[in-house]
């Protein structure tokens, strides 16, 4: 399936969608940017930090309510897009629920189990807890209610055709919102046999059951990083630092990164690639199954 | 002899002495990354670095860092695993340390990272929690790093993002139900900003070199309380500069204009 009939099929306008789930690497940068093109509207946002993506789509007025801990752009700070819509309505107005790290994992977690809500220390004495009916304090302890996605998008190393992928590195809260999904969208770098992520089920971090598409979209993480494949594009983020101050500056970098760009090759196109390359392997020791 | 350093390197050499040895640190973003990989290669050779989005190791990374999600910091890393997974070993009450980026911070040592004016129109709409409001809660002591300005360290903030010591009262933090002991100490531009260990108000404990005094009054936005036996800040030792200079080579973190 290509990311185009993916994005089509399973992220509706209205959708609850989950995306940048690892905080930093991995952010699935092809799928939101096909997001923006195919002009989805009135989006509920669920991540931790997601690093800049969850403000280009609020810039580009696909988002009406964000439920995140932190929304900006990692190593440079502001999300700009984001205080214009907070600030000024600009775009569109948004609906922000606020959480941290960890209460957002409870809150994927608790829906992935199929409970109300899970109670916990962290959020005591501050004031994310006021006014948000779902972070409620009953008996010392707050209740973090449950956060359900409609679809996870994840962007992972291989995968195969039917939905079973290897995925390593930090994680964030990628397994919670995939648990806690209807339906998970897998885009990734290498499309395997069977096979291969057969020989080592202790990688898969969700199963085939949930997988509802399999898009193979190398580079589908850029300028994000991803352990094996890609470095950490910091100039881009700097560049879209900078150009998205303004609306006008955020304008522009939309249009030549992601409107006039008709899919994620012809963004890779536009990249010196080898750089952000990782060439030098570093494999890990094969793990042994036998049985007999 | 004296060699030449920045307000960003004074900060992360006196960031760094926060950590002790054996310390498992929650170490955060930006400047803090620096300060862990310091201290385990000066005077802590034993501390543990635990990142929230699911890494924890016991060596700087081999490679300058953006983000902690770089991947230089997942290679030889102790454990790969997911948030929750960090922060059961800081519910627990394992994390000795935490950092926290802060935006504003009042005299109690409360942060906001969240909103500057109302939540419902605000002035500033900034990025939030991340993992602040955690560390804050859950850790044994943390410590936030700040340029030193008037209009960031106030005298009450308007929003609480990660809970320091409250109103200020005796056993706030207990009465309230959060696990750890909250902030220990404020490292500036300017100065080093501590608190009583029954928690309270900040006082000033030293200055940076070339700093005055009433210059660090100047820029808080409180009567800042001056320590009887304040000092100046050490200067970052060469070895300190020299594991600065290794971490940030082109000085994207420490010799950029913030």
């Amino acid at each position: 399936m290509s990311l185009a009939q993916a994005v089509e099929r399973f992220v509706p306008d209205g959708a609850a969608v989950a995306m940048g789930c690892c905080l930093e690497p991995a952010i699935p940068f092809a799928a939101g940017h096909e997001v923006i093109r195919q002009r989805r509207r009135d989006l509920k946002l669920i991540g931790p930090i997601s690093d800049s993506l969850f403000d280009q789509l609020i810039g580009a007025g696909c988002v009406a309510e964000v439920v995140a801990a932190w929304v900006g752009n990692v190593s440079e700070g502001l999300g700009h897009c984001y205080r214009r819509a907070v600030e000024s309505r600009d775009p569109r107005p948004l609906t922000v629920r606020d959480h941290s790290n960890f209460s957002i994992s409870l809150a994927l977690w608790a829906a992935a189990w199929n409970s109300p809500y899970i109670p916990t220390p962290t959020l005591l004495g501050s004031d994310i807890l006021s006014g948000q009916a779902a972070l409620e304090l009953v008996d010392g302890s707050v209740r973090v209610g449950a956060v359900r996605p409609d679809v996870c998008v994840l962007h992972v190393q291989r995968a195969d055709a039917g939905g079973r992928a290897h995925t390593w590195g930090p994680l964030g809260v990628a397994q919670e919102a995939a648990l806690a999904a209807d339906g998970v969208i897998l885009t990734c770098e290498q499309l395997v046999e069977p096979e291969v992520i057969l020989s080592d089920p202790s990688r898969v971090l969700v199963p085939e059951t949930k997988v509802v598409a399999v898009v193979h979209e190398p580079g589908g993480c850029l300028p994000s990083p991803l352990p094996g494949y890609w470095k950490r594009d910091h100039a881009a983020f700097r560049e879209y630092a900078a150009l998205s101050r303004t609306a006008e500056g955020f304008g522009r970098w939309l249009r030549e990164w992601v409107l006039d760009v008709p899919d994620r090759a012809a963004y890779l196109a536009k990249l010196e690639l080898d750089p952000l390359r990782v060439t030098r392997r570093l494999l890990a020791e094969p793990a042994d199954y036998g049985y007999e | 002899m004296s060699e030449r350093f920045t307000a960003q390197e004074l900060m992360v050499a006196a960031a760094a002495r926060e950590i002790r040895d054996g310390d498992l640190v929650f170490v955060g973003m930006r400047l803090p990354v620096l300060a862990y990989g310091v201290a385990r290669n000066t005077h802590a050779p034993n501390a543990r670095a635990l990142f929230e989005l699911g890494l924890l190791r016991d060596r700087p990374a081999n490679a300058f860092l953006g983000t902690m999600g770089d991947p230089p910091n997942v290679a030889g890393s102790l454990w790969a695993t997911g948030t929750s997974s960090t922060m059961a070993l800081m519910a627990q009450g394992g994390v000795d340390l935490g950092f926290i980026g802060g935006a504003e911070v009042d005299r109690f040592g409360n942060l906001n990272t969240s909103y500057i004016g109302p939540p419902a129109r605000p002035q500033l709409k900034l990025p939030g929690s991340g993992g602040g409001a955690d560390i804050a809660i859950l850790s044994q002591r943390w410590v936030t790093l700040m340029s030193h300005e008037r209009r960031r360290l106030v005298e009450r903030v308007s929003y609480v993002t990660s809970p320091g010591h409250g109103d200020g009262s005796p056993g706030w933090r207990r009465r309230h139900g959060l696990l750890g002991g909250g902030p220990a100490a404020i490292v500036t531009t300017l100065a080093v900003l501590r608190f009583p260990p029954q928690g309270g108000e900040a006082y000033l404990t030293s200055v940076h070199p070339g700093v005055e005094v009433a210059q660090v009054q100047a820029a808080t936005g409180w009567r800042l309380q001056v320590g009887e036996s304040w000092t100046m800040t050490e200067p970052p030792s060469s070895e300190e500069l020299a594991q600065i200079r290794r971490l940030d080579p082109d000085g994207f973190w420490t010799r950029r204009s913030q």
